[in-house]
């Protein structure tokens, strides 16, 4: 009885309830991944939400996938840090601005309505360029030099 | 393995031209390109960087950044383009469906073939991993701005609560009211039409 119960706590806690800091939920998660918010590391289970200024982070056979608010889809590979900067997305007249930063590893991602709205509303940051995004799918990868 | 090599090979010709040889840290290596969606769609991305700034709007023309800081902007393969990034790519979330019900006229009832959309959300609730729900409500031109966005997300509310009536967590769905700004069919403003009084359900 007690662990049934235990169960379904644990099964409701896993459901993502929207809380007005949430900007997006992992829909996909295999293999390491880890969320890293306010200095602890938790791992990204299916179902999580994703808040403005988390850290993305992969391991060697790690691939992860969220989707936020305006419906934008963002993917991370192997090996992969990306950070969440700012993302704010009203709902009414789709305005708003995405920001997140590659610092290595690679990404996949689908514009969605705040892009659609406002042109370059998201931007990703690379450690040399930053990319404004027009529409629609594109990939980026940053890769270590190998050692000199 | 060999990019190693040349680059202890390029450390011993600068070596022979200007000694001591200083070690230098290589940056990373960079790369983007657009690729097309599932219709074929291609769209673009503009790179900003300290030495300019290029719009990448054709699939597979890719703006690479080289270890040792160069850039060049250059055709690659599908193939190639795969071959880096397929395990990224196959962790894109499922794209958004959108299903769109109407209203019988004046009624709180949705239309016959609303009803039959209904049926489908649930199916695609069904196939969706962490499935969420946004409810989305659309009015027509008749009346103000702010009055329709109220309008509208009363609508999109109405609508939520008859999908917890029908066994919807609530905590899975939000809703929201986008008024008069995007009309399924054009019209000038205070005009009644029927088919923009809509909700659009968006299963992702």
């Amino acid at each position: 009885m007690r662990k049934s119960l235990f169960a379904v706590a644990a099964f409701i806690a896993a459901l993502p309830a929207f809380a007005s800091t949430d900007v997006g939920v992992v829909k996909v998660s295999q293999g390491p991944v880890q969320i890293e918010r306010e200095g602890r590391s938790v791992p990204a289970t299916v179902g999580m939400a994703v808040r403005a200024s988390d850290t993305l982070r992969t391991g060697a056979n790690g691939s992860a996938g969220v989707t936020f608010a305006d419906n934008s889809l963002v993917s991370v590979g192997p090996n992969t840090v990306f950070t969440i900067d700012k993302y704010r997305f009203d709902s009414t007249t789709h305005a708003g601005e995405f920001e997140g930063s590659l610092k290595k590893g690679k990404l996949a991602a689908v514009s969605g309505k705040m892009v659609k709205q406002t042109p370059e509303s998201m931007k990703i940051r690379t450690p040399s360029s930053v990319m404004a995004v027009r529409g629609t799918e594109f990939v980026v990868s940053v890769e270590d030099a190998p050692a000199p | 393995m060999r990019l190693v090599a040349a680059a202890f090979l390029l450390a011993a010709i600068a070596g022979c031209a200007e000694a001591p040889p200083k070690p230098k840290a290589l940056a990373p290596t960079e790369m983007v390109t657009v690729v097309p969606g599932p219709t074929g769609h291609v769209g673009a991305v503009v790179v900003r960087a300290r030495d300019g700034e290029r719009v990448l709007d054709q699939a597979f023309v890719a703006h690479r950044v080289k270890s040792d800081g160069s850039t060049e902007t250059v055709a690659v393969t599908r193939e190639s383009v795969h071959a880096i990034f397929a395990e990224t790519v196959n962790a894109l979330p499922g794209r958004p469906a959108t299903f769109t019900l109407y209203f019988l006229e004046g009624k709180d009832e949705f239309t016959p073939a609303s009803k039959a959309e209904l049926d489908k959300v649930f199916g695609e609730l069904r196939r969706r991993p962490a499935p969420d729900i946004l409810v989305i409500g659309h009015t027509d031109t008749v009346g103000t701005l702010a009055f329709n966005d109220k309008l509208s997300l009363a609508r999109a509310d109405r609508v939520r609560d008859m999908l917890v009536g029908l066994g919807m967590d609530r905590e899975r769905i939000q809703s929201a009211g986008r008024g008069k700004r995007e009309l399924l069919v054009p019209t000038d403003d205070n005009v009644a039409e029927p088919r923009n009084r809509r909700v659009e359900i968006s299963v992702r």
